[in-house]
């Protein structure tokens, strides 16, 4: 899988599974938790989307804002843990 | 002038506060709510006993009834506790065992069957609690995890998936559900208001059940810092046991204290955090008085503020397009 279409299924994820008033609003760098977009529930659902879809494994010290806070930080994060 | 812990302090303020309380009970109870007095569920904790304290210093023992909602997993000096109360303050008690209802409700069977989804040797016996990373040395997020011990004591843990997570908490909020369910029963047979207790660092940061705990008539502590509660426990004569006994949360069956399933310090930092938070102390300042670095008080200012966010729903009342009549 390319990083294209890491980064179309993680915003395809996060459009569908928390409601956003304006998915346009917002972007690849937005912050999830500073801009409101996901609690530390959505924190939760975002690693175990991750883990299923793309097989890999989140260790808890890999739970951290710099992995998993904006779709930028998120596809980064995938490739690495891809290899 | 320089922050310091005491400032979160009543110091020779108690006794006012005491007084101030009390007439705004009575003139909220009595006058607003037109209830003839106040029921309320002693837990054997700090601050329901200050809560029955105040209520008697507002309208006499006779007019103040204590209920005892233990289930099988409440902590064992519980039931102990708080009986110590009411014989102190000398008011009327109801035993109310609710392990009944949360058995018919599913409230232990749903939970366990959550846990087993991720930690399929869970099973009849064996005891469960939730805890949450420490926020002072991580950048992690505070997502929680599920600790599990068997008869023999083997302890195993392991993160939630956001499904059962979710099932865990809801399954256990029967509990405070069903005794807010008791407290209006008997509040509604006396003609009593329900008094909740929640102290500040609860009531600001959501640590209660929506319409469960966090349902009441009235809330006398809401606005004291938990070191307040302590100081006015002292002033009213609550029992040593009760004031020396550690915060726990007495909601599953292991034993689990309320830094780790919520405020990740202790109270009197957790008080000292707050208050700074509020009063524009930066978290350079702050590290100072409560003795930890600057980054790490900047993890407990965010932390506060995350909470703060998540409590927005829980303290938001039924929404309509159209206000009442």
């Amino acid at each position: 899988m390319v990083t294209s279409e890491v980064r179309t299924q993680v915003r395809t994820f996060v459009t569908n599974n928390f409601y956003l008033a304006d998915p346009d609003a917002f972007d690849d760098a937005t912050s999830f938790l500073r801009d409101g977009i996901i609690d530390s529930t959505g924190v939760l659902e975002l690693v175990t989307f991750v883990e299923d879809r793309f097989g890999i494994t989140v260790p808890d010290d890999d739970l951290v804002p710099t992995n998993f806070d904006s779709i930028d930080a998120l596809v980064a994060f995938v490739e690495r843990k891809r290899g | 002038m320089a922050f310091s812990l005491d400032q979160v302090e009543l110091g020779d303020r108690v006794h006012g506060e005491i007084e101030r309380i009390s007439t705004w009970l009575r003139e909220t109870v009595l006058g607003k709510l037109k209830r003839r007095g106040v029921v309320l569920g002693l837990s054997g904790g700090i601050d329901s006993s200050v809560v029955a304290a105040l209520c008697v210093r507002a309208f006499g023992a006779d007019r103040v009834l204590g209920l005892f909602m233990n289930e099988g997993e409440s902590a064992d000096d519980t039931a102990r506790l708080a009986r110590s109360i009411a014989d102190h303050l000398a008011i009327a008690t109801v035993n109310e065992d609710i392990s009944p209802i949360l058995v018919a409700t599913g409230c232990y069977a749903r939970r366990d069957a959550a846990i087993r989804s991720v930690i399929p040797r869970y099973a009849e016996g064996w005891k469960c609690k939730l805890v949450l990373p420490s926020v002072l040395d991580t950048d992690r997020y505070r997502i929680f995890s599920v600790v599990v011990r068997s008869p023999d004591g083997e302890q195993l843990a392991a993160r939630l998936s956001p499904a059962a997570y979710l099932e865990v908490v809801a399954a256990t909020s029967f509990k405070q559900r069903t005794r807010k369910m008791l407290e209006y029963f008997h509040a509604d047979r006396l003609v009593y208001a329900v008094a909740g207790t929640p102290n500040r660092l609860e009531y600001d940061q959501g640590f209660f059940v929506k319409n469960g705990d966090g349902a009441a008539d009235v809330k006398p502590i809401a606005h004291l810092y938990k070191t307040q509660v302590y100081e006015l426990a002292a002033a009213l004569g609550v029992p040593d046991e009760i004031r020396t006994r550690p915060p726990t949360t007495d909601t599953y069956s292991l034993p689990q204290s309320q830094e780790e399933f919520y405020f990740s310090l202790p109270y009197d930092m957790m008080d000292a955090c707050l208050y700074a938070r509020d009063h524009g102390v930066s978290a350079a300042e702050a590290a100072v008085a409560i003795g930890r670095t600057a980054a790490q008080i900047e993890r407990v200012y965010r932390d506060i503020d995350a909470k703060r966010a998540a409590a927005r729903y829980l303290h938001a009342g039924p929404l309509t397009l159209a206000p009442p009549a």
